[in-house]
């Protein structure tokens, strides 16, 4: 079938800010879809407002509009551009459900827009949980006895029925949002209200629980000659009652035989046909681990999170060939990109065995509840591949830079073996680690399964590493236990910690006996055909078909996992270096262990080498690669700690030299160099000993700002305001191992400002700087941050355009760095120096035009800024205003604080662009899913240090026709300063309550701001989770709340009187 | 288990080194890998794999162990195997035994430990591969093809009656006698069969067409098997018999046969295809399907008299033949395996497409 020629221009949804559930996955699908698209010779208009993807580049796709992906804005963009279809099945369930909602409003009809890929009617039967179940009793496909519900009555009347144990699934939410397992009366009620509240029709299923079956997926193809094949079947370690998301998962299925298999097949290929989709499309299915009795548990008729790792785990591009299929071409007429001889109408064959492991947010979200259960938690997530479950795993783990390269957390090496099976008893994070602990006490396969039902097979798997473990730990410095360990995938972290030797001389002992690995290629045929593409993953067997080049080659650290601080920007400006380096005419090596990003696309580099970051493996593919030097400025935290050990090694860091990084993140070194620039910064000081801290944070005076140095994200950083707070903080974070130092400093206010430059040694090239909307105290990546700066003076722009020439000059930057600085009373002050990408640089690049990772790229291998092409200093402010907005995923952490503070918990970011800061910030905010409501009401609740300030923001809220609820104190004062309020009571009072109002929807925003230190589970904790559940705006900064008043004030009309003036000047 | 080392010698030159699976036998025969995932107790007992040294490519094998269901046929017939890392602590509930146990009980020379993908590309950059799985790295292999009478060893060695499923009773008809010629077929080619309603008769490969006509037939299936087809030219006569007078399908070599008998020629694949994934498109319809394939010849395209025989099907690949039709006969073949088992049942309809051609009682015969 040849590709349609009755359409030329094509609009593409993508999937909007990251949030859990909806991650880089889709930057990777919607930018495989618009360059497929191109590549086809069709027009591509992309609509996301998502600054931080390479898919709103302007090379991926023809025209790109960043801007809110909401009707209204989508509307216009068909209004203007007129497009013949709409892709709407590579943006997520965002990309879905915004087609669903523009079909509605008739706009598709009006244009003569047609929808490709996937039918409205397949998308709502799949979609929509009761058209779903009748089509699966159509079809004779088994799903588990469920009953839909619109009320909480209805939930309680089935659970009488059926009884208890429950799954919850609310109606088109992301990643299981708002679902959930309910094992009593009181959590069925629970759960159901908050999914009836978070679904947009107001509808949830409920679910018979069979949780214990396995749980497998299949990512399944077809075309319009309705010939369809499967990419992958994948396993979950963790059987059905924890979300896929948060689940280990191998590919291919591991414990299936093929009766199995097929049968599970057979199903998928089915339902695939009777939905009739052109592209991809998840099926999730429940198979009982002893009959041939299965279910369907869901089916997502679009690429997902799965098929973007069925994707990277058989080399197979389902985003890239769902873009072909929708235009019309069929699977045998499209070559398989990765053989490049075969065709696309092939299931693929794996000779190897991939891991993906969830990363979760809880090293940040220390108060989090970590159970897992069918709504999504996890944030990010690994692959690794190895030619052993065992091998896999263990990359895996080693791959998530969460501080352990094994199955081994000392924490769990004090609990009681009763603690350690209660723990297990309900699925967390942790679990592996668990397990793996209650292998080394003696526990058995049999108690194990009994207790978690994960299935003996990958019990058993890990009892042999823990066996292996003792073996070799019994046998210091036997070369034959050493191979066994490696090739059961052992890092030498792992046995040095076994021999209590260091890390170093276990490497040299391999060295010196060659007992390294070898490269094997991901080809999607298990070498049944020849391929060309380099993409490759090591393994300890014989043979190496990684072939070095006579090339000169640069080796580029990705960023690992998508976690909370280190998000798709980092992976960003990694393809961007890469792309640069290729332009360069260097062969661009990539190593990364994230299947959800575009860097871990093997058409991006020249080389990707699919692996762990740690150093261990890092060294790996130097050795056998042997580059110029390695690139470490663009993979965030996790590639930066990674150069002192590369260093050691005698490997080349290129760009900003090891020297500068620890000048910029060693607090004495810093302070030094501030002096000796004379350069302001917020007094403070670094300690190692515990007890010294007190004693310092008294000399500089309260409120300090605390936190360990070399941190992600502010990580365990806080502002205390007196002795307690201090010691409670230290008290909290005793576990932390303090290798790295305890940072003081003096909490200044002030208005926030940030630069990220380029730098080539000499000269410095700042596109841009950002204001923050929010006063110091917030994180940095929490904030509103506004291009160009709307408050700041001249003179104060001026002066920190100077400190960061003096300090990049002074550190030899050759790349990027980024500096924050705090406007103190008409004082600049420096607050931090990050000789790196930041991650402001793709929305920095973006708004300014300035390609800043390609450039540092060109720096960093020796171009000057004079032969690039850019003068030296702050480049000229454009007109337009631009906003970064920062988005949460609080519906889906329960028990999360919301409060901001310098600990950052955003998990990703959107952009709004205008004329002026108000439509700007109106746009950014409706862009990151925040209703901006026109009237209505106002809960005002208050700390006493903030009642000044917020008089203000009450005054005018009222101004605008806004009713005004405030708890006992904030509503006294706001009377007594003449503004009407209504008073509530607090929570658990009789009567009206804050949370009651909030619970009835009688309040559009809350704002709260928080007494000081931290005190989780407070009345004011309470209302903030009570406002995300029901999906209202809560502002716990009045800087925020003053902003966002100023946007409401410039969008609604108000009814004034005749001014006082103009009936003068009549008389 | 004790690791001794173990060799593959090739005659490549080359030498892998593993450990013995089960008891130290040594054993010579053809290199062949299949890629499929799942299915490695059906491919064991295949016995299209006599006298082949089958590696799989999948590096994980006998994880939900050796069941009572699986067996392609009553024992395996293959030389040797080839695995990477096996599974000694299998979980399925249907699991009877292990991967090991069943090497052990059926005496099969195998290796595991060894580079199975490093293996795999050797054979695809050689194509035809002999080798011997010893104890001594020097002990080269002798042979340079399979036992020209290795399809005598895997057939039946008298007619074996398996009666129709009761399907009758539902379709209220009279059940089809079918003839199966076994060159060593797979069991689901009759588990299929019966279940589709027919009495099966299972024949020895050189049964000639006197015994045939007394055995009555409805319609002759020419199953699966090892080896060659060109060493079986002493059959071509009692096939062209058998498609000229009676409805045919012809499996694999049951496939290659008919084109022989019928002035066409065959000739070897590089490295043939074996697993679960092949692609192969029906020209009546121009639908690609996915096959479960095993064999190492091809039908030669150019052989064929297209004024009698239409290529009904060809890989999507390499563009080989994959299946015929007689233009004016009810006789149609597939390269391929429809009855599945390991794999994809994508083309099961063929089986019902044969049994089409079958007039039903009472219905008028048209010559």
């Amino acid at each position: 079938m040849p590709k349609r020629t009755d359409i030329n221009k094509i609009l593409v949804i993508g999937s909007g800010p990251i949030v859990i559930g909806q991650a880089a996955e889709f930057d990777y699908s919607g930018t495989q879809a618009c360059q497929s698209l191109k590549e086809e010779g069709y027009q591509v208009i992309l609509a996301n407002s998502n600054p931080a993807t390479i898919m709103t580049d302007d090379t991926v796709a023809d025209t790109v509009y960043m801007e809110p992906l909401t009707t209204d804005f989508l509307i216009k963009i068909i209004r203007k551009e007129q497009p013949d279809a709409i892709l709407p099945t590579l943006g997520g369930q965002t990309g879905l459900n915004m087609a669903m909602a523009l079909e509605q409003t008739g706009i598709l009809e009006e244009y003569d827009v047609e929808l490709l890929g996937t039918s409205l009617s397949a998308i709502r039967k799949a979609e929509d949980r009761e058209v779903f179940r009748s089509l699966m009793h159509e079809l004779g496909e088994p799903v588990p006895e469920s009953q839909i519900v619109h009320s909480v009555e209805e939930a309680l009347e089935f659970a009488g029925e059926i009884g208890f144990p429950l799954i919850v699934r609310p109606a088109y939410t992301l990643g299981g949002t708002g679902g959930g397992m309910c094992y009593d009366k009181d959590e069925l009620m629970d759960i159901t209200r908050n999914g009836l509240a978070l679904s947009p029709v107001t509808q949830c299923l409920v679910e018979k629980n069979i949780s214990g079956f396995k749980e497998i997926e299949y990512e399944v193809m077809r075309d319009k000659q309705d010939q369809a094949i499967v990419v992958c079947n994948m396993e979950n370690v963790d059987p059905v009652g924890v979300h896929t998301g948060d689940s280990i998962v191998t590919a291919p299925s591991q414990t299936l035989s093929d009766r199995e298999y097929q049968m599970l097949r057979n199903a998928s290929l089915k339902i695939i046909r009777a939905l009739e989709i052109e592209g991809g499309c998840n099926v999730q299915l429940a198979l009982d681990p002893s009959s041939f009795q299965y279910y369907i548990i869901e089916v997502n008729p679009r690429v997902s999170r799965s098929s973007a790792l069925a994707s990277k785990a058989t080399g197979y591009p389902i985003a890239k060939l769902a873009a072909k299929i929708a235009l019309g071409l069929t699977l045998d007429e499209i070559i398989n990109p990765i053989t490049g001889t075969t065709y696309a109408c092939y299931e693929p064959a794996l000779d190897y065995v991939v891991t993906k492991l969830p990363r979760f947010p809880f090293d940040k979200f220390v108060s989090g509840n970590r159970s897992l259960g069918t709504q999504m938690k996890a944030t990010g997530e690994v692959m690794a591949v190895g030619r052993s479950f065992e091998e896999s795993l263990l990359k895996g783990i080693r791959s998530l830079d969460i501080g352990t390269e094994e199955l081994w957390m000392e924490k769990w090496t004090y609990k009681t073996m009763d603690e350690l099976i209660e723990c297990l008893k309900k699925p967390d994070d942790e679990r592996i680690f668990v397990i793996a602990e209650a292998f080394r006490r003696g526990c058995t396969v049999t108690e194990l399964f009994e207790t978690t039902k994960i299935d003996p097979f990958f019990l058993t798997k890990i009892q042999r590493l823990i066996k292996l473990e003792k073996d070799v730990s019994a046998h210091k410095n036997d070369m034959e236990r050493l191979m066994e360990a490696k090739k059961a995938g052992f890092s030498d972290t792992q046995v040095s910690r076994l021999w209590e030797t260091d890390v170093d001389s276990i490497y040299e002992m391999r060295k010196q006996s060659g007992l390294l690995p070898v490269y094997k290629m991901v080809d999607t045929c298990a070498a049944e055909f020849e391929s060309e593409t380099p993409y490759f993953y090591s393994t300890f067997e014989e043979e190496n078909e990684s072939i070095v080049s006579e090339r000169q080659k640069v080796l580029v650290i990705g960023s690992g996992p998508i976690r909370i601080g280190q998000g798709i920007e980092f992976d960003y400006a990694t393809v961007h270096s890469v792309l640069a380096l290729k332009q360069a005419g260097y062969e661009a090596i990539i190593m990364n262990s994230n299947p959800e990003t575009v860097s871990t696309d093997f058409s991006v580099s020249d080389k990707l080498y699919f692996e762990p970051l740690t150093l261990e493996d890092v060294m790996h593919v130097i050795e056998l690669e042997k580059p110029e030097g390695v690139i470490v400025q663009f993979g965030g935290q996790t590639a930066i700690n990674l150069a002192e050990g590369l260093q050691r090694r005698g490997v080349a860091i290129l760009g900003t030299n090891l020297e500068a990084i620890d000048t910029a993140e060693d607090r004495d070194k810093f302070e030094h160099l501030m002096n000796e620039l004379d350069i302001l910064q917020p007094q403070g000081k670094s300690v190692r000993q515990l007890d010294q801290a007190v004693a310092v944070a008294e000399q500089i005076g309260y409120p300090v700002l605390v936190r360990p140095s070399y941190v992600i994200g502010g990580s365990q950083m806080e502002i205390v305001y007196n002795n307690d707070e201090l010691a409670a903080y230290l008290k909290k974070s005793n576990h932390i191992k303090h290798t790295h130092p305890i940072l003081i400093d003096k909490y200044l206010t002030g208005i926030e400002l940030e630069v990220d430059a380029v730098c080539d040694g000499e000269n410095i090239v700042i596109p841009g700087m950002m204001e923050h909307i929010e006063r110091a105290g917030v994180h940095s990546g929490d904030s509103i941050a506004v291009y160009p700066p709307q408050r700041i003076s001249d003179s104060a722009k001026r002066e920190c355009v100077e400190i960061t020439m003096k300090i990049a000059r002074r550190l030899s930057v050759k790349g990027l760095i980024n500096i924050q600085f705090v406007i103190h009373e008409d004082k600049v002050y420096v607050l931090e120096v990050n000789p790196r990408a930041s991650r402001t640089i793709p929305f920095l690049s973006k708004i300014t035009g300035v390609p800043m990772a390609a450039l540092a790229t060109r720096c960093i291998l020796g171009e000057s800024l004079a032969d690039a092409g850019f003068p030296n200093g702050l480049l000229p402010e454009l007109p337009q205003v631009s906003v970064k907005v920062p988005v949460f995923s609080f519906a889906k952490l329960r028990s999360v604080d919301t409060m901001l503070g310098p600990e950052m918990k955003s998990t990703g970011e959107a952009i709004g662009r205008d004329k002026t800061l108000e439509k700007a910030l109106y746009k950014g905010l409706i862009a990151s899913g925040l209703s901006i409501p026109q009237e209505g009401a106002v809960l005002l609740t208050v700390a006493d240090k903030d009642k000044q300030e917020m008089i203000e923001i009450a005054r005018r809220f009222h101004m605008l026709g806004f009713r005004l609820y405030a708890t006992e104190g904030t509503s006294e004062f706001t009377a007594e300063k003449g503004i009407p309020v209504q008073k509530v009571g607090k929570v658990g009072a009789a009567g009206e309550t804050v949370l009651s109002i909030i619970e009835e929807g009688k309040v559009q925003v809350v704002i709260n701001t928080l007494t000081s230190g931290k005190q989780p589970r407070s009345d004011g904790f309470r209302i903030r989770r009570e406002a995300v559940e029901h999906g209202i705006a809560c502002l716990t900064s009045l800087d925020t709340a003053m902003a966002i008043l100023n946007v409401i004030d410039s969008t609604t009309f108000t009814a004034s009187p005749v001014s006082e003036k103009r009936a003068v000047f009549t008389t | 288990m004790i690791e001794t080392p173990g060799y593959l010698v090739l005659n490549t030159g080359d030498v892998l080194e593993g450990k013995w699976l089960g008891t130290e036998i040594a054993v010579e025969g053809e290199l062949v890998f299949n890629t499929a995932m799942t299915g490695y107790q059906e491919v064991m007992t295949d016995p299209s794999y006599a006298g082949q040294i089958v590696t799989m490519t999948y590096p994980l094998i006998g994880n939900y162990g050796v069941n009572d269901i699986d067996h392609e046929s009553i024992k395996p017939s293959l030389a040797g195997l080839i695995i990477s890392h096996p599974c000694q602590t299998p979980e399925h509930y249907q699991a009877k035994s292990t991967v090991n146990e069943m090497v052990e009980q059926y005496k099969i020379p195998a290796l595991y430990g060894i580079d199975t993908r490093a293996l795999t590309r050797i054979i695809r950059e050689h194509g035809e591969v002999y080798g011997k799985i010893t104890a001594e790295p020097e002990d080269l292999p002798v042979h340079r093809k399979v036992d020209p009478e290795i399809v005598k060893q895997v057939s039946v060695r008298s007619p074996v009656e398996i009666p129709a499923k009761p399907m009758p009773a539902i379709t209220g008809k009279k059940p089809k006698h079918i003839v199966l010629y076994d060159y060593g077929y797979k069991h689901s080619i009759t588990h299929t069969l019966t279940e589709l309603g027919c009495n099966v008769t299972v024949v020895p490969y050189d049964t000639d067409l006197a015994v045939l006509d007394n055995l009555k037939p409805d319609g002759v299936v020419l199953s699966n098997g090892p080896g060659d087809p060109e060493d079986l030219a002493g059959l071509a006569r009692i096939i062209k018999q058998i498609t000229d007078s009676y409805p045919t399908l012809g499996i694999c070599l049951g496939h290659q046969l008919v084109a022989l008998a019928n002035g066409g020629k065959t000739e070897r694949l590089p490295y043939g295809h074996r697993g679960s994934n092949h692609p192969v498109k029906d020209l009546l319809t121009g639908k690609v399907f996915i096959t479960s394939q095993n064999h190492g010849y091809v039908v030669d395209e150019n052989s064929i008299k297209l004024s009698d025989w239409e290529v009904s099907h060809i890989n999507v690949n390499d563009r080989s033949v994959e299946g015929l039709v007689h233009r004016h006969k009810p006789v149609l073949t597939v390269q391929f395996h429809p009855e599945a088992h390991p794999g994809p049942i994508d083309t099961y309809s063929i089986f019902q497409d044969f049994l089409q051609m079958i007039p039903s009682e009472g219905e008028v015969q048209h010559a």
